[in-house]
């Protein structure tokens, strides 16, 4: 049993370029894992392989104990996904498209109804349900996406770059509401970013720098005395915000 | 079960809102073979004689004949259309949405083609509604009858459209579509002239329209205006169909990695 995500051996190549090469790593439950990497580093690839967008070269995902690979629907269930590109449909309102992913989750009726209500309070946005996205700026439109992202109350939730374009406000809200989850649901939280404050010392890190994992622990632990920024930059190169 | 359900009334339901917030949309899909049949068919009435051939019984003006093949035109353009739409909705995001439910990626795709389908449908009848006021009409059992056949020929059209998005790599490689798609698909059909008057210009040009699929979808959907079964062009649609949506899955398949790496 291994009630958490493992990622075993895993390897992708467009061709005969090679974005991921033979990343492995596990998160256990109630964990916020920050998966840092400079721009080109393989984030992308990784959840487009952990959402099943396409299938590896080799290796393989479990999630929650069910092979992804072998028995995707399972194991879609129990993730959600926040994607770095906006996915909402901006001439319907916030509910409509609400609807519409609950019942992507089979979610219908009064069962849906109350997923999306309990989710936008939690995020505060229940106010806003009538609403047509184009008109929300860019932070309560994250804000919703996170919100669809836990209608089925997933046991995972991936993040890809999340925070990205949002002011200093909003990105702390959403990187506090992420931190939060993990402890009151036992969420596994995925949070793929380039940028190192949006990392807490307590969380499990993962640096992933040109498609492999050279990095893997506890922050606190993996960068000592240094900073995030100053370990980030000396292991990668890149200069960090 | 019942989630399959739940996901496909949800897909169909999102198409519905969106054809009904795009009102251009539905007016340009009337507008378009509105034109046809009463400029195009006024022209081409005096220099085009028709015989009689199946289904038609008697002398038909041209504004008839050609009816049947606008009502296919509607449902080429607007297959293409949700192909531009699954190519930009790639492009902007939301198909990830799409595809990252659990439901079965068959399915889905089978759903986002019914969606299509049935908006078609109402631009059909809408279309055939206008036709009427032009004087045109059928019997009702020809209405009816014609709703399976737009059903299996809009799966058929949608089909294609589906597999082109997914092997289309940008939205501005859209108008290549057009071009090499829809124009040829329509002019290289029975929709505008019957098989025997293309063979009088050129049997290679009569042979590519009975080779083309778009033509039986056309032929089908004639008869069965006239309550008549063409069990040919069925047989012909289905297996255009078959095909069709056989590589729109195949294109679609998270294996071939092509999908993602467009997306990213």
């Amino acid at each position: 049993m291994n009630e958490g995500l493992n990622v075993q051996e895993l390897s992708h190549s467009y061709g005969n370029k090679k974005a991921l090469d033979n990343v492995s790593f596990n998160i256990s439950k109630g964990t916020f894992c920050a998966l840092l990497g400079p721009n080109g580093a393989g984030k992308s690839t990784l959840f487009a392989l952990l959402t099943r967008l396409f299938t590896p070269s080799t290796g393989n995902i479990n999630i929650m104990d069910v092979d992804l690979l072998k028995n995707p629907s399972d194991a879609l269930a129990k993730i959600g996904i926040v994607f770095q590109q906006p996915t909402f449909d901006m001439d319907l309102t916030v509910q409509q498209n609400l609807n519409y992913a609950a019942a992507l989750h089979g979610l219908s009726g009064k069962a849906g109804l109350e997923a999306i209500n309990t989710s936008l309070e939690q995020l505060g946005m229940q106010h806003r349900a009538g609403e047509k996205v184009r008109s929300l700026n860019g932070g309560h439109r994250r804000r919703m996406e996170i919100a669809r992202a836990l209608l089925h109350q997933p046991n995972i939730l991936l993040l890809d770059e999340a925070t990205v374009g949002l002011d200093a406000e909003t990105r702390h809200m959403i990187t506090s509401y992420a931190h939060k989850i993990t402890k009151e649901r036992d969420t596994i939280v995925l949070w793929a970013t380039h940028l190192v404050d949006e990392v807490m010392l307590d969380d499990q890190l993962l640096i992933l720098h040109q498609g492999k994992i050279i990095k893997d622990g506890l922050c606190k632990e993996l960068i000592g005395d240094k900073t995030l920024a100053e370990t980030f930059a000396t292991l990668t190169g890149s200069r960090t915000i | 079960m019942k989630y399959l359900m739940i996901g496909a009334i949800a897909i169909i339901k999102r198409e519905a809102l969106r054809f009904i917030s795009q009102k251009a949309r539905f007016i340009a899909s009337l507008v378009r073979p509105i034109i046809w049949l009463i400029v195009f068919a006024a022209g081409f009435r005096a220099a085009l004689g028709l015989s009689i051939t199946p289904p038609y019984e008697t002398y038909i003006t041209y504004e008839v004949y050609i009816v049947p093949g606008l009502c296919g035109m509607v449902q080429l353009f607007n297959a293409m259309q949700s192909s531009l739409s699954l190519v930009y909705d790639r492009e902007m995001g939301s198909m990830r949405l799409l595809l990252t439910s659990p439901i079965p990626r068959c399915w889905l795709l089978f759903s986002k083609l019914m969606a299509g389908t049935l908006v078609s449908i109402i631009q059909v009848y809408s279309f055939l509604l206008l036709a009427g006021f032009a004087g045109i009409t059928f019997s009702f059992s020809g209405y009816v009858l014609a709703l399976p056949v737009l059903l299996l020929n809009g799966l058929m059209l949608g089909a294609l459209g589906l597999f082109l998005s997914a092997t289309i790599k940008q939205l501005e490689n859209f108008a290549g579509v057009m071009n090499f798609v829809i124009f040829p698909m329509f002019f290289l059909s029975t929709a505008l002239y019957p098989l025997w008057k293309m063979a009088e210009a050129s049997t290679l040009l009569r042979d590519i329209c009975a080779f083309n699929p778009f033509s039986h979808a056309v032929e089908l959907l004639r008869f069965s205006l006239y309550g008549q079964f063409n069990g040919t062009a069925f047989i012909y649609v289905f297996c255009a169909l078959v095909l069709f949506l056989s590589a729109s899955l195949w294109g679609y398949d998270p294996a071939r990695s092509g999908f993602a790496k467009k997306s990213k």
